[in-house]
């Protein structure tokens, strides 16, 4: 019987399947000592095991499957004659498996059965992710992770840390206590670090300094640090500089949105020495030729995303342009990268952008754009996979969306706000892209009907064109 | 055997389709009409003046044509269970009838009085004719659990048969059959309090704008009315500034206080449209804000924590940010915006904004621009919306505020250039900010950005007669569009599905990273990925595909399977306890089971239990529901091959979505 569970399996059952049997085991396993119930519990674990063979057609695989059959098939067997099987036995891989889908106060509460599972509790394996919520009573509903079990991490776990974020809400104390935390990670290394703030950009009210020596203590302590998040943070060129110095052969992935200390040079120093990057957001002014034809060098790996965030400190703001030839270097060299465009702009700020061909695939305008510079999207965009249009003035948009189809083959995504578009351009729209477009969000409000269509007809002509069914997004009236 | 009735009236302040009056009436010897009214309570509860005093004009409309029938209206001072043992003794009461109250606390205090009533041996009428349908019906038909999607809730309308149709109002000879003489101590007694007994200070107040009462509301349908004939042969008028303006045709408050029987707008809605259209039957989009209202009394009614983030399984745990500063100045129309501070001012003024201005100053506070909890701006409308139903108010925050009924298009309404569009020329905002008057057209949306010297000749200078912006709008929505999608991608819940502009990304070794998940605090569902090294190994997945990514083929098909298979995208996903419910789906009716709550047009007095006890039938139900969504997942599955209908089978996936989901 014991062999039957486990001998169907020999392909390697779905890891879908796989998940569920493992999380029914710790589903169980959390059931037994909550609920205390020791009489049942060999019969319990019998019949689960029996369940995820019938239902998912197989088993755990691999080394946990080995282990599960030395552990359950003798054991079981001897534990439904004795009345009770001893869970301290439970080997440590099985254990550190359940405990993986704890949560960490679940676990908590396990450690204190017996020495076995405390040892597991600070198994190595358990602490390598961890996310700090740093929240003050005063900004935030949500509870924050506890000073103790903080400082607790730190004194035990530090040096097994690997995946770590920080979330952080408005007060400047939760930004700085974040700090506190960084700068004490000395005798770890870290392969991706996130800040995140939660409401307000709170790092951005640290002084500089402090806020750069505690990111430093991490860039120089960590030496293969994969992915780096500082979006809205003080951080400048020199600590990139160290990061650089540190981290060149390991980073791929840097997020800058919004660091306003960062200079065009700094941003340069990255993309120069580290050749593994495959994605970087960042501010339209720190984008230069330079920055995209170092990006596009034969050393540097296919670059994968780059989000571009474009926004206006005043109105009226001039911007540079970017030349076609640089833009060109980079889809030669990374032919298929998702160049991410966010417009946060004035409509007169749109001068110099769309004038020429531009390799964005996914736009998305914040606010307010012209007819103007939509007509010349459908020019100048022939990547584009994705569009959102947020806001635009009364006129319907009807020609530059007609021109949008033609030309943006790739378009397989569009949201349409604040617009105009007459029934009849839309429908003819939806039936040039045909069943390509795999989202279509649009405000109710945005389609005018006319001679051709009513609102009540559309959802039925879209839906033919489509190929699925599709309806208009709507918004409560109240 | 002598009947003496009292009808208790809450909502539902009117004498027309009444059904729990006509049942008060009904074989009676006396009626008397009862409001219970705790003065004290009043001062301190969070409702603004304009709203009491549309209540008291309301009971005074009630008493005056009571007082045509020769009857009166008995406003008693009070709590109700302390008000009414000592009335039914008083007046040997033997029946007591009153409309049903959908929403959780209304239905916890109902109970309490049917418990008493029946120790008094007093027989309880209860009828239903505040909404359309019969919510408990909509729920058992969709699996008894809310409909989360206003689709849904429309197919499931559709199915229904039509509301029930209004009853007249009562009669003369209704009355005289069971009248009583009128005590001469009655005003002493029972007279309906002026808005200073009740602590408000009266000297400066300006006349209503809304008067409430029946008598108002029913002269205002009848220009609704008129104006609709006139507007549907106009055919889509688009919405202009003088929507903006409170209306002499508006009904929301009337329909908020039961001052108008909902049916009754409903079906002269319906035959005039039969009459213009000749068309037999009209869309369902002709009764639009009806259904809006009976969608969110329907996706409230057995969830007492509709009001609030925590501890409410439909809404999306959101890190808001706590400011009372920030709050202060949107609620006090000091945000420096022009657009949103007439609003608010209107709003205060008046107890009425127009529905978009709605949505541009709940988007503002919440998700747009100021990333405040949707509950403090709920709050801030239950003191001033004349209108604002609890479940109706509570529901629209959420929605607005991207917490609840998922939408995929995290679309921010701009604080200068969304009322532009509506008003061009500003005269909105002139009327109620007067200090603005003189910014020319350009400027009057933004008047910040106008040169110093057209500030000064507007006698108006920024920062000094008028706030500067509290944010700059183009930096905080951008923050709050990445933080709304950070939200959502981390309920494994919602992983999967596509989100319009959220961009694509590499996926990262180990993300999300396992949370100190002593807390729920990233959600209903907070995901927790196996972290070890064998994760994702640095394969480069576009994670959280927006269709770019090209392995989304069949992205309706993916996405559908993602849903039902309870797994959704990446082979790492989330292991969610439940998903591994796959024992043999429950049939349909087995769900039917789980809701046994008595319908509430039946006489209710031996079924009803009381307070507690209908609390722990709520908590039980409630869990019933949450199993019986899981079985749903099954069963939709399967009749999802078998059904023919087209149109549901995107909708259910919808519906899936819809809702975060507690385990």
């Amino acid at each position: 019987m014991g062999n039957a569970i486990f001998s169907c399996c020999e392909q390697k059952p779905s890891v879908q399947a796989e998940l569920r049997s493992e999380s029914r085991l710790t589903w169980r396993v959390t059931r037994l000592f909550t609920n205390n119930r020791r009489r049942r519990k060999p019969v319990r674990m019998k019949r689960g095991l029996q369940e995820n063979e019938l239902k998912d057609g197989g088993g755990p695989s691999g080394e946990c499957k080995r282990t599960l059959k030395r552990l359950c098939e003798p054991t079981r067997e001897r534990a439904v004659e004795a009345e009770g099987i001893s869970w301290e036995h439970l080997p440590q891989e099985i254990l550190l498996h359940v405990f993986q889908y704890l949560p960490l106060l679940d676990r908590a509460y396990a450690s204190q059965v017996c020495r076995g599972w405390n040892l597991a509790f600070h198994m190595p394996e358990l602490w390598r992710c961890f996310e700090f919520e740093l929240n003050q009573p005063a900004s935030s509903y949500l509870k924050a992770t506890h000073p103790e079990l903080i400082k607790q991490i730190i004194k035990r776990h530090s040096n097994h840390l690997q995946y770590v974020s920080f979330k952080v809400d408005s007060s400047r104390e939760s930004a700085e206590a974040a700090c506190d935390i960084l700068s004490q990670l000395v005798n770890c290394s870290l392969k991706t670090l996130g800040l995140i703030s939660t409401a307000r950009p709170s790092f951005m009210e640290l002084p500089r300094s402090h806020f750069i020596s505690a990111l430093t203590v991490v860039f120089i302590n960590s030496k293969s640090l994969s992915s780096l998040k500082i979006d809205d943070t003080p951080v400048d060129d020199p600590s990139l500089k160290v990061l650089v110095a540190n981290n060149s052969d390991t980073l791929k992935l840097l997020k800058m949105s919004s660091c306003p200390h960062v200079s065009p040079a700094g941003i340069l120093c990255v993309a120069d020495q580290c050749h593994g990057l495959r994605e970087l957001a960042l501010n339209y002014h720190l984008l230069s030729d330079e920055l995209l034809i170092a990006l596009s060098s034969e050393k540097h790996v296919h670059l994968e995303h780059l989000r571009i965030d474009v926004v206006s400190e005043n109105p009226g703001q001039q911007f540079h342009t970017i030349k076609k030839s640089s833009w060109d270097a980079m889809v030669h060299h990374s032919p298929k990268f998702n160049l991410v465009m966010y417009f946060f702009l004035y409509e007169e700020e749109f001068g110099p952008f769309f004038q020429d061909e531009i390799p964005v695939t996914h736009l998305y305008f914040g606010r307010s754009v012209s007819k103007d510079v939509l007509g010349r999207v459908g020019l100048t965009c022939p990547r584009l996979v994705e569009l959102v249009v947020c806001a635009n003035g009364l006129r319907p948009l009807d020609e530059e969306l007609i021109r949008i189809a033609q030309r943006c083959t790739q378009l397989s995504a569009i949201g349409l706000g604040e617009c105009e578009v007459s029934c009849s351009a839309f429908v003819e729209f939806v039936k040039m892209c045909g069943d390509r477009l795999k989202q279509l969000s649009i405000m109710e409000e945005v389609l005018v009907p006319d001679s051709r269509y009513e609102l009540d007809d559309i959802h039925w002509e879209v839906s033919k064109h489509l190929g699925r069914v599709w309806f208009p997004d709507m918004m409560p009236t109240w | 055997m002598v009947v003496n009735s009292v009808h208790w009236f809450r909502k539902g302040l009117r004498l027309h389709d009444n059904p729990a009056l006509q049942e008060a009436l009904n074989g009676a010897d006396t009626v008397r009409c009862v409001y219970v009214l705790d003065p004290w309570f009043a001062g301190a509860a969070n409702v603004g003046i304009n709203r009491w005093r549309f209540l008291l004009e309301a009971l005074e409309d009630l008493d005056c044509s009571l007082k045509k029938l020769n009857s009166r209206l008995f406003v008693v001072r009070g709590q109700p269970t302390d008000v009414f043992p000592r009335l039914f003794k008083e007046w040997n009461v033997t029946r007591l009838t009153f409309e049903y109250d959908p929403e959780p606390y209304g239905k916890e205090r109902d109970g309490a009085i049917i418990k008493m009533a029946q120790e008094f041996g007093v027989e309880t009428v209860v009828r239903n004719s505040h909404t359309l349908y019969n919510l408990d019906r909509i729920i058992e038909m969709n699996n008894n659990s809310p409909p989360l999607t206003f689709k849904r809730f429309q197919t499931i309308v559709s199915r229904l048969e039509l509301p029930r149709r209004p009853l007249p109002a009562i009669t003369q000879q209704q009355m005289d059959s069971c009248q009583r003489k009128i005590g001469d101590n009655h005003d002493q007694l029972y007279s309906i309090p002026s808005l200073e007994e009740l602590g408000f200070r009266t000297e400066r107040l300006p006349p209503a704008v809304w008067r409430g009462g029946e008598s108002e509301a029913l002269d205002r349908l009848s220009k609704h009315l008129d104006k609709k004939v006139w507007v549907a042969s106009v055919e889509h008028t688009r919405v202009n500034k003088c929507s903006l303006y409170a209306s002499p045709t508006g009904l929301s408050p009337y329909l908020r206080f039961g001052c108008l029987s909902c049916r009754v707008l409903y079906y002269n809605l319906r035959e005039l449209y039969m009459k213009l259209r000749k068309r037999c039957s009209p869309p369902l989009s002709l009764f639009g804000q009806l259904l809006w209202r009976e969608f969110f009394y329907t996706a409230a009614t057995n969830n007492p924590n509709f009001d609030r983030m925590e501890g409410n399984p439909i809404c999306v745990q959101i890190p808001w940010d706590q400011n009372p500063e920030a709050l202060a100045k949107w609620a006090e129309g000091r945000t420096g915006f022009p657009w949103i501070d007439a609003i608010m001012t209107q709003l205060r003024q008046e107890g009425w904004i127009h529905h978009l201005a709605r949505h541009a100053v709940a988007c503002f506070l919440t998700r747009g621009d100021l990333w405040i909890s949707w509950v403090s701006g709920m709050k801030v409308f239950e003191e001033l919306l004349l209108d604002a139903d609890w479940s109706v108010n509570g529901g629209s925050w959420m929605w607005l505020s991207c917490s609840a009924f998922f939408q995929q298009f995290f679309h921010c309404y701009c604080p200068v250039g969304f009322g532009r569009r509506t008003d061009p020329s500003g005269d909105y905002i002139r009327r109620y900010i007067p200090i603005l008057k003189d910014f020319p057209n350009r400027y009057i949306y933004e008047p910040w950005n106008a040169p110093e010297s057209v500030q000064k000749a507007a006698n108006c200078v920024v920062g000094v007669d008028y706030p500067k912006p509290m944010v700059n709008h183009a930096e905080s929505s951008r923050l709050n569009i990445e933080r709304m999608k950070q939200v959502y991608q981390q309920l494994s819940h919602y992983r999967g599905l596509s989100l319009l502009a959220s961009v694509p990304t590499i996926q990262e070794e180990a993300e999300p990273p396992m949370t100190d998940e002593s807390q729920t605090s990233s959600g209903p569902d907070s995901p927790h990925r196996d972290p070890g090294d064998d994760a994702a190994g640095g394969a480069i997945v576009p994670d959280s595909s927006t269709s770019a990514a090209p392995q989304d083929e069949d992205d309706h098909c993916c996405r559908t399977h993602r849903v039902s298979a309870h797994s959704p995208c990446t082979s790492t996903g989330s292991p969610a306890p439940l998903g591994c419910h796959r024992s043999k789906p429950s049939s349909p009716s087995s769900c039917h089971a789980a809701s046994p709550s008595p319908s509430p047009s039946t006489q209710t007095s031996p079924r009803r239990s009381g307070g507690g006890g209908a609390r722990k039938e709520r908590r039980s139900h409630r869990q019933k529901a949450r199993h019986a969504r899981e079985s749903k997942r099954e069963v939709e599955e399967e009749r999802m091959e078998e059904e023919e209908e087209v149109e549901d089978g995107e909708e259910r996936m919808e519906e899936e979505t819809a809702g975060p989901q507690q385990s």
